[in-house]
Order: C-alpha cells, then sequence, then structure tokens
C-alpha cells in the first residue's frame, strides 16, 4: 500500500495571531510553525500501517523554502519520503490540484489528510482532491482500518460516530481519535540524523488557479470586562443570565 | 438564478440549522434581486421553511437517500444548483455539512468559504466575513469563481422570519453510476440528546472536577438548562469523557448561546475553539485563572460545592418561570 500524507504547515497552537501591510497579510513574524495537528493524527497512523502492514509512506506539502522544517519533521518521524510542490498555497482550490497532480503521478491508493488547517480553517482540500480524483472519501475520521482495497473508517457526526465501509484508493480527513495522544511520536536524534539522508523532491506547481482570495482581515474587538459573582449569590448570576444576558 | 440552499432534515423533519441557513440564503437572495430556493432530501414537513423567506423547495424523496451519504448528497445537490441556475450555494456548518461542501464545490468547479458570519460584504464583488485561525481572526474573503459555496457559522446569522409561501416541487435527480462511495454499517448517537452542535447551551467540565466519577452533577445541570456537554481536552485524552465532547481549537468548534466552563483553566487552545459563543460563565477555584479574562461572568469558588448550589437554585427559577 503507497500511502500519501499531506502536510499543512500551521503556526503553533499557542500563537497570538496578528496581521500585517494595513491588515491585508497574516504577520508570520516570530511565529513558530508546526505540522498541523490534524496531520500529525494522520502521519501516526500512516507510520502505523507502515510497520504493521508494510505500507510506504510519502508526505506532501504545498508551499515555499520556509515549510520545509516541518516537512523535516514528517521525515524524522518516519516517513519514507517527501514531496515539497514549490507554490503559494492560494486557497484550498489550488492546493488541491496541486496535491491531485501529485497523487496520480505517484499512484497512491491511500492519501490522509486532516479534517482541516488550524491557520485558516478551511477544511475543503481533502474533499475537493477526493472529488477531482474520482476516490472515495471519509471526512472526520477518527479511525481508519484497511484490509486489502477494503477500508472501515469510523467518522465523528454531530452528537456520536458513524462507522463507514468503503473501498481503495480512499482519501481521509483526518483527526483526533484517529490515533491515541500517547502514541503521537516526537522525532528522536536517529530519526532526525536519518531525515537528513531521506529524499525531499521540490516540484514546480501544475497550472490551476485559486478560486477565492483573502482580501482583509481583522481581529475580533476586546472583549468587556467580565461581571463576578459571590460564590454565596448565586441567585445573582442567575437574574443576569435571565434579564441582561437573556440566555436562560 | 436562485440562490440554492440546504436544509438539512432528520428523521422526517428539518434540523434546527435549516432555519439559519434558509434566513441567511434570503438575505443573499435580497441583496441579488433573486429569490431563495431550498433542496430538501426525504424532508416531510417541507413547506414549513417557507416561513424564513423560502419561496420553493427542491423535495427530494428517495429511500437510497434515508441515511446521509456525502458523495451521493454532493451530487444531489450538483444538480439542483443546474436544474435551478443557481450560482450561490449556501451551507450549515454542520459536520455533515462541513463533510459535502468541498466535494459539491469541486462537482461544480466552484469556490467555497466556510465559517462565514455575517450578511455578505458586497455581492459584486461577492465577498463575505468569516473567522480564520480558530476565532483568533476574520478574514474578508472574496469569491472569484462563477459558483460560490458558502458555509454559515452555527449561531451567526441567526433566524429571520418572513412568512413566504414555499412552493414545494418534486425532484428526481439521477442517482446512477458509482456515487455512494461509502456504505453506513452502523450509527452511533443518542437520540434526543441536545449536541454540542446545535444546543443553545453547553456546559463544560475540565481536570478541576478530578474525576469521571463526578461528572454526575455537570450532566445534571446540563439536564436542567437543556443543555449539551463539553470537556476539555486532557478530560477527553484521560478517558473521563468521549472524545467527542472535546472541545477547543484541536475539538469541536462551541457557538453556543451560553457557554459554562467549571474547572477549566482557560488555554489559549480551548478558548480559541469556544469564543464564538455569546455569553461565556467561568466556575474556577482559582481567581487568577486566565478563563476569567476571556468570560462574561464569573464564580470563584469550589465546583463541588458551586455547581449543586446553582442546580438547585436554577431548578427553583425554572419551576417559577414556568
Ligand atoms: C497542540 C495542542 C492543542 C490543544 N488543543 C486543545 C483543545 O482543543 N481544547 C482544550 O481544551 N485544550 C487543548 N489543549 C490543551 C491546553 O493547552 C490545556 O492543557 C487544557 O485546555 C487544560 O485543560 P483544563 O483547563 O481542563 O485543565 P487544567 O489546566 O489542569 O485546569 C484545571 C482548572 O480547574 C481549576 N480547579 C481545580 N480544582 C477546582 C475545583 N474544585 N473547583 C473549580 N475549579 C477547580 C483549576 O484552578 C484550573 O484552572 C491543546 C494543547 C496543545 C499543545
Ligand atoms: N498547503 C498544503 N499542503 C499540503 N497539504 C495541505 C495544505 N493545505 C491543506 N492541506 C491538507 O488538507 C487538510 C485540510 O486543510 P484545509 O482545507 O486547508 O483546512 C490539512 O489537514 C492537510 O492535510
Amino acid at each position: 500500500m503507497k500511502i500519501l500524507v499531506c502536510i499543512s504547515n500551521v503556526p503553533d497552537t499557542t500563537s497570538k495571531i496578528n496581521f500585517t501591510e494595513g491588515n491585508t497579510k497574516f504577520d508570520s513574524n516570530g511565529v513558530q510553525f508546526v505540522i498541523n495537528p490534524n496531520d500529525e493524527f494522520g502521519l501516526t497512523r500512516a507510520m502505523w500501517f507502515k510497520e504493521k502492514q508494510g505500507a510506504t509512506v510519502h508526505v506532501a506539502t504545498v508551499g515555499g523554502p520556509a515549510t520545509e522544517p516541518t516537512i523535516r519533521k514528517a521525515l524524522a518521524i518516519g516517513a519514507d519520503e517527501a514531496i515539497r510542490v514549490n507554490a503559494d498555497p492560494l486557497d484550498g482550490y489550488f492546493v488541491a490540484e496541486q496535491l491531485a497532480a501529485i497523487v496520480k503521478d505517484g499512484g497512491y491508493d491511500l492519501v490522509i489528510a486532516g479534517r482541516e488547517s488550524i491557520d485558516y480553517n478551511g477544511g475543503m482540500v481533502p474533499g475537493i482532491l477526493a472529488t477531482l480524483l474520482g476516490m472515495n472519501f471519509v471526512n472526520s475520521c477518527i479511525s481508519l482500518e484497511i484490509e486489502g482495497e477494503n477500508a472501515t473508517a469510523v467518522r465523528e457526526i454531530d452528537g456520536g460516530k458513524e462507522k463507514l465501509t468503503t473501498t481503495l484508493p480512499l482519501v481521509i480527513g483526518g483527526q483526533k481519535g484517529l490515533v491515541s495522544e500517547s502514541d503521537l511520536k516526537i522525532p528522536n536524534m536517529r530519526g532526525i540524523m536519518m531525515a537528513r539522508q531521506k529524499k525531499l523532491n521540490v516540484v514546480e506547481p501544475v497550472d490551476a488557479h485559486s478560486t477565492t482570495e483573502d482580501v482583509a482581515f481583522d481581529k475580533p474587538a476586546p472583549k468587556g470586562s467580565i461581571k463576578m459573582v459571590d460564590a454565596d449569590n448565586l441567585d445573582e448570576l442567575i437574574s443576569l443570565l435571565h434579564n441582561e444576558a437573556k440566555v436562560i | 438564478m436562485s440562490v440554492l440552499v440546504y436544509t438539512e432534515s432528520e428523521n422526517g423533519k428539518f434540523k434546527k440549522n435549516a432555519a439559519e441557513v434558509a434566513s441567511y440564503a434570503y438575505e443573499v437572495a435580497q441583496q441579488m434581486n433573486t429569490t431563495a430556493t431550498a433542496i430538501a432530501i426525504n424532508t416531510g414537513d417541507s413547506e414549513s421553511i417557507g416561513d424564513y423567506g423560502i419561496s420553493k423547495v427542491l423535495n427530494v424523496t428517495d429511500e437510497k437517500l434515508k441515511t446521509f451519504n456525502a458523495q451521493a448528497y454532493a451530487h444531489v445537490l450538483k444538480q439542483a444548483a443546474e436544474k435551478e441556475g443557481a450560482k450561490v450555494i449556501i451551507l450549515s456548518s454542520s459536520t455533515d455539512a462541513k463533510y459535502l461542501a468541498p466535494m459539491v464545490t469541486a462537482l461544480l468547479k466552484g469556490g467555497y468559504v466556510p465559517n462565514v458570519v455575517a450578511a455578505p460584504d458586497s455581492i459584486s464583488p461577492f465577498k463575505v466575513k468569516r473567522t480564520v485561525f480558530s476565532n483568533k481572526g476574520f478574514a474578508h474573503s472574496k469569491l472569484k469563481s462563477e459558483i460560490k459555496v458558502i458555509g454559515v457559522s452555527n449561531n451567526s446569522f441567526g433566524n429571520k422570519e418572513n412568512k413566504t409561501t414555499a412552493n414545494v416541487a418534486a425532484f428526481s435527480p439521477s442517482l446512477d453510476g458509482n456515487i455512494f462511495g461509502t456504505t453506513s454499517v452502523e450509527i452511533d448517537k443518542v437520540a434526543g440528546k441536545a449536541t454540542i452542535a446545535d444546543a443553545d447551551i453547553v456546559v463544560s467540565g475540565g481536570r478541576g472536577l478530578k474525576g469521571p466519577e463526578n461528572w454526575g452533577m455537570i450532566e445534571e445541570l446540563a439536564e436542567v438548562l437543556g443543555a449539551a456537554t463539553a470537556c476539555s481536552k486532557p478530560v477527553s485524552d484521560l478517558g473521563w469523557r468521549p472524545h467527542g465532547e472535546h472541545v477547543g481549537q484541536t475539538g469541536k468548534p462551541v457557538a453556543t448561546n451560553l457557554y459554562i466552563a467549571i474547572g477549566i483553566s482557560g488555554a489559549i487552545q480551548h478558548l480559541a475553539g469556544v469564543s464564538a459563543s455569546k455569553v461565556k460563565v467561568v466556575i474556577n477555584s482559582d481567581p487568577e485563572a486566565p478563563f476569567f479574562k476571556a468570560a462574561d461572568y464569573g464564580v470563584v469558588g469550589d465546583a463541588f460545592e458551586v455547581v449543586p448550589k446553582l442546580i438547585e437554585k436554577l431548578k427553583e427559577f425554572k419551576s417559577q418561570s414556568t
């Protein structure tokens, strides 16, 4: 089985978010970039398929040279090879078209992407990718088993979960649950050394266009001050929620 | 040329979010000088969506679509959009809608903007406001493609009544070819229980509650309020609560009217995921807990004392107000 894990390079979850150039660009100054958390779960599941079922695991990202430390980290975690499409990820459609070209060329059976990137929260690359390729697709995937051509997946639904069966070739949008938190791997020294020898292929983008464009950004209005209620006066809390906030 | 909106249903009835997306579609249709058409699948009470400005419903009744199937539903929406000549397609932010929307977008070669929180900034160019960076910012996004797919954030636009007579027309899309892709084998969902996605109130517990055995009072509080229950990430990692209850940046987003956080410190990743809620109440024994800086109402106190008292008082309040 040949697996492609799609990696999106995103600001660390603790980052403060600022905008620059007259609020038209995200300000990456001082921001630490990491593997998108949803992709880290997916990559870890891919490593399981490699160890237990002899799968080959490649990772791909669409991004400029600045994304290479993040891809190296994926190699250090254990991916066999990496591909970087040398282009700015203009929007989800554009990224999906780039990845579709990689998947076609590489003949992958399983594409593991994340449910969403925590930067722009698009949640669209895997669904567009699957549809462009005519591959099956399971989103918000929290469990995945493969046997031959057959896949059994569990996806989260509002208020519960749903078990699905499907067949390869398959794209998933993965998230927490795909592996348990304690299985997440921090690259060790040996992994980091080995990653240096692994192939990181840089390819130029295929002809594609974006369909959306962020023209301006702004930040949420600062929070008004909090009203404190004494723990011995909960009637007041109920009264505030009823009369002032009108939520109960 | 109408605006098309996918109004979701469950067990033959519209889901709660149908009213909000319909209201949104009507607003867009008004701005575009056209009408709003809903696509409803296996819904018994389709004409009722007219209350929110919808003047036409494409009503699909098909046993094969009884259980949600993203790929097949995407094909149904595509055909509905083509039939109506719709250039703008509106969906909710439910898990199913977020599964479906990118597929519809790709089938129609359009553009998709999710997490939209307000009526369009402008129609020409088509520009909408959405949340980005897990609620830490907003983007104003322009859709450049002819077909525009919009995902409306839960509880952001609200339900706006506009009594209209909805003309219900049967619609029979073609389901030929291999368009199902996946087969549902088991759905595990508690019927009738409020979910984080559609509840007006969410009651959430953190590590401050010490252990799963103490969740009885959280559930009771939720029950009194008709609320859904949620938790912080470590609580689900520790297996105290199911993963589906984990809220925050890497869990489920919460955008309710009222979010009550009990024994939750208010880490940046937690706040990012819940900050779209309109009113936040924090109960925490540590007056320095960061959550107090991000909330509307706060109680400093031991949850094991405050919560049982609050339950009693709320029960009194409820019995008086009914
Ligand atoms: C990549 C990444 C992603 C993450 N994503 C998320 C996410 O999506 N959601 C999320 O929640 N977290 C997330 N986290 C974890 C986050 O950083 C915090 O660790 C977590 O939110 C803390 O959970 P907590 O508030 O329940 O626990 P704690 O931080 O341990 O806080 C417990 C709180 O309970 C209070 N308390 C203790 N006893 C009592 C009592 N008797 N009565 C009342 N209060 C009491 C304490 O004062 C304290 O404030 C993420 C972390 C990382 C690194
Ligand atoms: N620039 C990118 N390069 C590679 N994969 C990406 C990129 N952007 C998004 N993805 C993948 O698509 C998933 C969903 O991303 P998004 O649609 O941007 O929210 C991510 O979790 C990644 O797996």
